[in-house]
């Protein structure tokens, strides 16, 4: 049992390392060695968006926040689904604010990606940041074909918010439930910091 | 010595084992896997377990289709008319849609036994809208979210695990229906073509 689980856990690790992997050469080996590059760029870079709500970036496709996911720097990326309508998810903001303000000297980067519905944005999404002023970076991902992008953050993700995807490099960790408290969510960033 | 250290890798192997068992509550049933029976209790104050749960015929059913679902989840509002529609057209054919509301009410009073009810009188559910007391069925399944669908054939065999069809928010904007696919595949004697699918949803309050 023991073993399994942990041979489950390698498993994932590895199949998830394998196809960020792949992904660069199968789209290399389609594109002129023009575009190459900028697909090299664009995985290192942070992902770009065509709109934006205030100074929120709106990504209205998987594919276009993708590099959120697959930055190689040091630092360690901790990255939040939630929406506004979603209890569990606000009850554990204010864990996610402490630790953008305690980290906000080291390699820490807080990500709140919102999928409130695209009805909601202008008038509860925003109202809700301004009234608890979050200071966390707020995203908002619009892509509603949820079966073909959850895998690609995590297969341990089964979909259901709160879920937090914690990461350096090919480092890690997904957090399918709330977190009781900031100790709790601090734990969890030791894991892969 | 030797004994210490196999120790604490035993020790460390038990954490990792742990951090992942906290961290992601997907332990449960898989396809293939016999679905675990219950006995809940409907909204019109009868109880249901597999053994007296028929289609619109009143035959045994062909299949199960369970949906743990609730009042207060905005995916779970937006699936409703679907659900309603699924139930209306596939439980003459044998596939009976069995709903089963997994929140503790303690922690979503929106979801309690008179407001499932109440929910359920007002919209005039056709399908069985079960509370899980105790929170005790949505564990034994490894469902995490609300809506979630487990499809079976006729022995309770989970055949098809996951979303009703690609777009939970919008049922205008669907493209392909899961498990309308997933019925008809198991109507033509095949296997589920996917047999699982992932969406947002509602994380379970046990």
């Amino acid at each position: 049992m023991l073993y399994s689980r942990f041979k489950i856990g390698f498993v994932t690790i590895a199949m998830f390392s394998s196809m960020a992997c792949r992904e660069i050469p199968e789209s290399q080996s389609t594109q002129r060695a023009a575009d190459v590059k900028t697909e090299k760029t664009s995985l290192a870079s942070w992902p770009v968006s065509n709109t934006y709500l205030g100074d929120i970036a709106v990504y209205e496709t998987f594919d276009e926040i993708k590099p959120l996911f697959r930055q190689q720097s040091d630092t360690t990326y901790v990255i939040n689904f939630w929406a506004t309508w979603c209890k569990p998810c606000i009850e554990e903001l204010p864990y996610f604010e402490e630790l953008n303000k305690a980290e906000s000297a080291n390699p820490v980067k807080v990500v709140l990606v919102s999928l409130d519905f695209p009805q909601h944005l202008e008038n509860k999404l925003l109202p809700f940041i301004e009234k608890y002023q979050i200071n966390s970076r707020v995203d908002v991902l619009l892509d509603g074909s949820y079966n073909d992008w959850i895998d690609k953050v995590s297969p341990e993700w089964s979909g259901a918010i709160p879920a937090t995807y914690i990461y350096k490099k090919k480092e890690h960790h997904l957090v399918g439930i709330p977190f009781e408290s900031y100790i709790d969510l601090l734990n969890s960033v030791q894991i892969v910091k | 010595m030797k004994l210490v250290s196999l120790y604490s890798l035993t020790l460390s192997l038990l954490f990792i084992t742990n951090t992942s068992f906290i961290t992601n509550p997907v332990d449960g049933i898989g396809i293939g896997d016999e679905a675990p029976n219950f006995e809940l209790k409907n909204v019109d104050g009868k109880w249901y377990s597999f053994e007296n749960i028929l289609d619109a015929n009143g035959k045994k059913p062909k299949g199960y289709i369970i949906i743990f679902t609730c009042n207060t989840c905005p995916y779970a509002q937006a699936s409703e008319q679907r659900i309603m529609d699924l139930h209306k057209t596939y439980a003459p054919n044998g596939y009976p849609v069995v709903a089963i509301q997994p929140n503790d009410p303690g922690k979503k009073p929106g979801d309690s036994f008179e407001a499932m009810r109440a929910r359920a009188n007002e919209k005039n559910f056709p399908f069985l809208y079960l509370m899980d007391e105790g929170q005790k069925i949505s564990p034994k399944y490894g469902a995490t979210k609300t809506p979630e669908v487990y499809l079976t054939d006729s022995e309770r065999i989970v055949r098809y695990h996951g979303a009703i069809d690609d777009n939970v928010r919008n049922a205008a904007a669907v493209k392909v229906r899961f498990l309308e696919n997933a019925i008809e595949a198991l109507e033509n004697g095949q296997n589920p073509d996917p047999e699982t699918t992932k969406a947002i949803g509602c994380g379970i309050r046990t």
